[in-house]
This record gives C-alpha cells, sequence and structure tokens, in this order.
C-alpha cells in the first residue's frame, strides 16, 4: 500500500476511523449510534466499516485488552545473523504465540511478542525457540505500563 | 469475575474474550451473534463486556488502525536507560506526548540489553520521529540519558495478541476461529 491510502477516503471514512477508536456504545445496536453521529444509516456504516477492513486500513473493531490480565505475554529480542533473518523469522512467525514478529535495526534485530496461556506455557515456547536457533532469546516482559490508550489519533494531510 | 491484578479465571468471562478478541462481527446486533456462539444472551454479553471496561481489562473498544497502511511508514521503538528512580515520572510524562503510543517499563539484561523504559512512535517519516524524540528529551531534560532509536525495517506478522483458552468450554471447533 502506498502513502496515498489516505487520498481515497472521504470525509465520512476519515471520521470512522479517527471518531470511533475508543468508546464505542456497548447497546443493542452499536452502528446505528455510529450512523446516527456520521448523518447517514446504519447499513451505509457496515458497508464502509467492511470496505476499511477488506483495504487493510482496519484491523478489527473490537476490543483492546491490558497487557497481562488475560493469559500472559512478554516481548522477545534476538540477534539473528543476517544470512540466517528470514529463515528464523518465518520461522517464529509459524508459531501460534507469537504476533507483532518486526526486524528492526540494532544488533538485536528480530523483535517479536509471545503470549500464551500461563507462565509454564510461556517458557516452553521460549524454550523451543532458543533450541531451534540456537540463538539467546532476550527475555523482556512489561513491568509497567504509562500508557493510556486513547487509540491513535490521524494526522490528514 | 477477575482478581484485583490477577489473571481473570472465570470460564464464561475467558469464553467470551475468546471471541471478542478477533473483533465484533459486522452484522446489526453484533452482541447478539457472539452471544449465540456462546450460549449466553445479548444482555449477558453486553453486560460482561461492560464489566470487563470497568475493571480495565479492556483498554478501549473501537476501531483498530493499521498505522502502517495509513500511511504511517516509519515506525520506531525508543529505548532509554533512565536511573531507575526516574522511571515512573518519565514513563507518566512519556505517556501523555499524543504521537506516543505505547509506553513500558521493562528489566534490562545487563551486560547486553542497559534500557529500562520503551515507548512506541508511528510517524510518516524519519525525520518527524527523530523531531519527536528531540521534543521528548528536552521537555523532559534526558540530554545526558543513553537512548536508541529501533526502526522497524520489515513486519514479518502483525496481528493482535491471541488468547487461546485450552481449558474452555467453548466447542472445540470454534476455537481460534475468526468472527466474520
Amino acid at each position: 500500500m502506498t502513502a496515498t491510502a489516505q487520498d481515497t477516503l472521504d470525509a465520512i471514512d476519515r471520521r470512522l476511523l479517527d471518531d470511533f477508536q475508543q468508546d464505542l456504545p456497548v447497546v443493542e445496536r452499536p452502528w446505528g449510534v455510529m450512523a446516527e453521529q456520521l448523518g447517514i444509516d446504519e447499513e451505509e456504516v457496515l458497508a464502509r466499516l467492511r470496505r476499511l477492513q477488506a483495504a487493510g486500513l482496519i484491523s478489527r473493531v473490537g476490543p483492546v485488552f491490558r497487557p497481562n490480565r488475560i493469559g500472559v505475554s512478554t516481548l522477545v529480542a534476538m540477534a539473528v545473523p543476517k544470512q540466517r533473518l528470514d529463515s528464523i523469522a518465518a520461522w517464529i512467525s509459524s508459531l501460534p504465540e507469537v504476533n507483532h514478529n518486526y526486524e528492526r535495526e540494532h544488533n538485536f534485530n528480530l523483535w517479536f511478542v509471545v503470549t500464551a496461556d500461563d507462565q509454564a506455557h510461556l517458557c516452553s515456547v521460549l524454550a523451543r525457540i532458543q533450541r531451534h536457533t540456537g540463538l539467546e532469546v532476550l527475555e523482556l516482559p512489561m513491568l509497567e505500563d504509562y500508557f493510556i490508550d486513547l487509540g491513535f489519533r490521524l494526522q490528514w494531510t | 469475575m477477575s482478581t484485583e491484578h490477577g489473571l481473570i479465571e472465570d470460564p464464561r468471562q475467558m469464553a467470551l474474550i475468546a471471541v471478542i478478541q478477533e473483533g465484533l462481527p459486522l452484522v446489526p446486533r453484533p452482541w447478539a451473534v457472539i452471544g449465540a456462539r456462546l450460549g449466553m444472551s445479548e444482555d449477558e454479553v453486553m453486560r460482561r463486556v461492560r464489566s470487563l471496561q470497568r475493571d480495565g481489562t479492556i483498554k478501549r473498544l473501537g476501531v483498530v488502525v493499521r498505522h502502517r497502511r495509513l500511511g504511517y511508514r516509519a515506525n520506531a521503538m525508543v529505548v532509554w536507560d533512565l536511573p531507575d528512580e526516574r522511571v515512573a515520572e518519565v514513563g507518566h510524562r512519556f505517556g501523555r506526548f499524543d504521537f506516543v503510543t505505547l509506553c513500558y517499563r521493562r528489566p534490562r539484561r545487563l551486560p547486553v540489553w542497559p534500557y529500562n523504559l520503551f515507548n512506541m512512535i508511528h510517524g510518516r517519516d524519519r525525520v518527524e520521529v527523530h523531531a519527536w524524540v528531540g521534543e521528548m528529551i528536552v521537555a523532559c531534560g534526558l540530554e545526558t540519558v543513553p537512548h536508541a532509536v529501533l526502526f522497524s525495517r520489515r513486519s514479518f506478522k502483525q496481528c493482535g495478541a491471541r488468547y487461546r483458552f485450552v481449558d474452555l468450554p467453548v466447542d472445540s471447533a470454534e476455537r481460534g476461529r475468526a468472527v466474520s
């Protein structure tokens, strides 16, 4: 996708993306409430959300959970030799316990989050990664959360 | 429902979380559809969701955007080596910058990893991200604090955390399947 993805969005799309990142009303017909605020009908809200989702601009409409309230998770960093990065990254992405797997510009060049039902399961996944790759895994669990998530404020250009 | 800061133990609450983490179905009455999958009434689903909001398990409920697809292509993790006694103060200040999208304290792993405060910034380009980091340094007096900016080069996998809940009283065929 190019930086011009924004150009295809009209004013209603932009408000859908910007104004409803929190406080979706927990009522029988939430899209109807949004529709009223936008001055369109419920069916159009649904159609637009489906289109934005199909275009990959929104991942979902739903909850964002506080970390470590349900299940346990940790950020993990690895320093992977360049020539092994693609294959190790692909293998790690294939693990169902892994999400947000990124290459970053640093000696520690592979960063991902491991999520599991409990601590024992989490430890076994980390041990498996270490065994499979023969590389050290740096476990960096969250100790304190300072961020109050109000959604992401988009700046339209 | 849940212990004060601990894990949620109520199996019906966990079953509900397993379903709603995939997002709401885009149908006129999403809570009713979710309820039908779980054997709960629409009313019970809504009551439980409100309770998860009240106790802080749900941080926010709404549209989750994909930054990269919207033109925010410079994604950086910024890490700081702060004196332990300053982490909380600086962390809370970081959390209030509107360009910061996450801010956590994490353990150091000496000698290879000295950094103990992490924040994410999504910017349209690298220049913008560096300017914001400069703003953080000046605003919080961090001129002597070592830091590093780790731009992301490639995203191999990007999805919200998925919780599996192996002991749920949910039909096994339903587990892990997206609501659509």
